[in-house]
């Protein structure tokens, strides 16, 4: 067996076709989400707006629940924080968009001692731990006089712009944030932690005995999705300028997450997004009956649980082979002649 | 120093004693089989040396470091590679992915090394056809050489095997001890559960016989299987008698 010449020929490909399409069309769409607000109308920019802040959160979500098995269902509290964090230091007089950064980071600090208590728990516990900790940290910040307790304060530090250049420069808050988002997103599952996240969550005990640090592998992605869904906050509080705690630690926007990656598709890049347009397109056409479209989602999220549970990407993917984000491994072999 | 030391190992689960005071070692280099009854606790004791099992008294050292408190990540980075009885692949995984996790974690090699490692381990079990393959999608026989490649690929010293020959035919149990053969040669110790006995004689030079969680023979392989202790334990039992008669 002629074994040194084989691997000599070794060809590791990430990709079953060429990446050429995906890059193509990801510049194409780079470019027009960066113009946008100058080309098309002002309600249709906000609607945009607010699409990329849930993309933000649900790909947060599904990194959680979705490759990680980390089902939570209290993400509002980084969402509250990042939010909190981002008014903090615009009252200390930082300007709130270089305040983005420094809220998903404090995020990611708050969420370290946070596993040591959640990873205690499994299941159903954990969920409910979540929870707790949202709502702890919800009532915290609540008595918060300086950050304006329970009744919220406006955002210092948007004044200089003129209503227009506002409006653009919320719409770029939210568009570059959800575009670090899904790119660091991809990046982190094509590295050796995502063959990490994809092994564990296939076999967890095989993953371990095969040399995978399960445990750390959970808490860098606990921490991540903190810091994700605190620079959501950051942009959240950024779009709406008054940070108030029932409004920015609410229930609601992990709702929203969970609805949108499930009906995407979990374990997958591209599902969430594809629920978050599902998402926003229903609420254009259900948002006008109230508690109705929560009723809608709800039973949408369950019954592709329940009949597809790969999410409409997944269903798509299996149908057309299609893959935009890949991850993979493919092994080519140049045979050699001898 | 012995590569392995087992000192009055035990464990329960509930009432039932799958470990009852095992002592032994192991050389660096050395092929050791272990044989007993289906429910010995041979399976069990590959979890303890692993991790995945909790010790219940007693003490385990690799290269003479402690391993109770160490993670099962651990163990395997530190040189023990384990195969299970039931296979775990990662199945929506590809073949290829299955072993570089092995060689990227248990081995911590990046990049090409970690390409090359997985795919040699993939070449060295007959499976490198079959790289782009979903491991989901592969035969009972595939994914038990899924599981000897996965834990090659994390470039064990200490491979356990755990009845990775069961249901072979005779073609591929030859093939097969040839390459554990080959693997200890170039001097990873091998302990290998098998009740196919016929495939450890031809490959350890040491026996182990494990029943009811107690260790009741080590030796040389014929002689162990000669033994009152080992005769008594499989009374009858028609494996035996056939590896006796070959
Ligand atoms: N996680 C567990 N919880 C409770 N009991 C267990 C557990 N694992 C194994 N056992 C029991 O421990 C005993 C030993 O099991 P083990 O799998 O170690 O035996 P074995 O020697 O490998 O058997 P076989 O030859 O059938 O593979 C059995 O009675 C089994 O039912
Ligand atoms: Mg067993």
């Amino acid at each position: 067996m002629s074994t040194r010449e084989s691997l000599s020929s070794l060809d590791v490909r990430r990709s079953t076709h060429s990446p050429l399409i995906t890059l193509v069309g990801s510049v194409v769409l780079v470019s027009l989400f960066s113009v946008a607000p100058w080309i098309v109308p002002a309600w249709f920019a906000s609607i945009l707006m607010n699409f990329f802040i849930l993309v933000i959160m649900a790909t947060m979500w599904n990194l959680l629940a979705g490759y990680s098995g980390m089902v939570s269902i209290g993400q509002q509290a980084f969402v509250g924080l990042g939010a909190y964090a981002t008014l903090f230091f615009a009252i200390k007089g930082m300007s709130p968009l270089a305040a983005i950064p420094l809220a998903a980071l404090a995020c990611g600090v708050i969420a370290l001692p946070v596993t040591y208590l959640l990873f205690r728990l499994r299941g159903g516990y954990f969920s409910i731990a979540t929870w707790v900790v949202a709502d702890t940290a919800m009532i915290i910040i609540g008595t918060v006089a300086y950050l304006g307790g329970g009744t919220g304060h406006y955002l210092p530090g948007l004044s200089n712009f003129d209503p227009v250049s506002l409006t653009h420069v919320q719409y770029l808050a939210s568009w570059s944030v959800a575009l670090v988002v899904v790119i660091g997103t991809y990046v982190l599952l094509r590295s050796r932690l995502g063959l990490v996240l994809a092994s564990m969550r296939d076999n967890e005990v095989a993953a371990r005995s095969a040399g995978a640090h399960v445990t750390s592998a959970r808490r860098i992605v606990f921490i991540v999705a903190a810091a994700g869904c605190g620079a959501a906050g950051a942009v959240l509080a950024i779009s709406q300028p008054f940070v108030q705690p029932g409004n920015e630690f609410s229930m609601s926007w992990t709702a929203e997450m969970l609805f949108a990656s499930m009906i995407g598709g979990l374990g997958t890049i591209e599902g969430p997004i594809i629920g978050s347009v599902v998402y926003f397109v229903l609420f254009q056409w259900l948002g006008q009956y109230g508690a109705w479209y929560f009723i809608v989602f709800g039973s949408l999220a369950v019954g592709i649980a329940i009949w597809q549970p790969r999410g409409l990407w997944g269903a798509l993917r299996d149908r057309f082979h299609v893959e935009l984000l890949p991850v993979g491994h493919w092994v080519r072999e140049r045979r050699s002649a001898k | 120093m012995p590569l392995l030391q087992l000192e009055h190992v035990s464990k329960k689960f509930g009432q039932v004693v799958v470990a009852d005071d095992i002592n032994f070692e192991l050389e660096e280099g050395e092929a050791v089989g272990i044989v007993g009854p289906n429910g010995a606790g041979k399976t069990s004791l590959f979890g303890i040396i692993s991790g995945d099992v909790r010790l219940y008294g007693g003490q385990i050292h690799f290269v003479g470091q402690a391993l109770e408190r160490m993670h099962p990540s651990v163990r395997c980075r530190s040189g023990i590679g384990r195969t299970y009885q039931v296979p775990r692949p990662f199945e929506n995984m590809t073949v290829f992915e299955n072993t570089l996790v092995g060689s990227q974690q248990g081995a911590v090699l990046r990049g090409r090394k970690s390409h090359e490692a997985a795919f040699s381990a993939l070449e060295r079990t007959g499976l490198s056809s079959l790289a782009n393959r979903a491991a989901g999608s592969l035969t009972l026989m595939q994914r038990k050489r899924l599981e000897l490649a996965r834990a090659l690929a994390t470039q064990p010293r200490l491979l356990l095997l755990d009845e990775i020959a069961g249901g072979l035919t005779d073609l591929e149990v030859t093939e097969l001890t040839g390459i554990i053969r080959s693997i200890n040669a170039e001097g990873v110790t091998i302990l290998w559960i098998e009740h196919v006995v016929r495939a450890l004689l031809s490959t350890v030079d040491r026996l182990l016989c494990l029943a009811s969680g107690a260790l009741v023979a080590d030796g040389e392989p014929r002689a162990v299987l000669a033994s009152e202790a080992v005769r008594r334990v499989y009374l009858g039992d028609r494996i035996l008698n056939e590896a006796m008669d070959s």
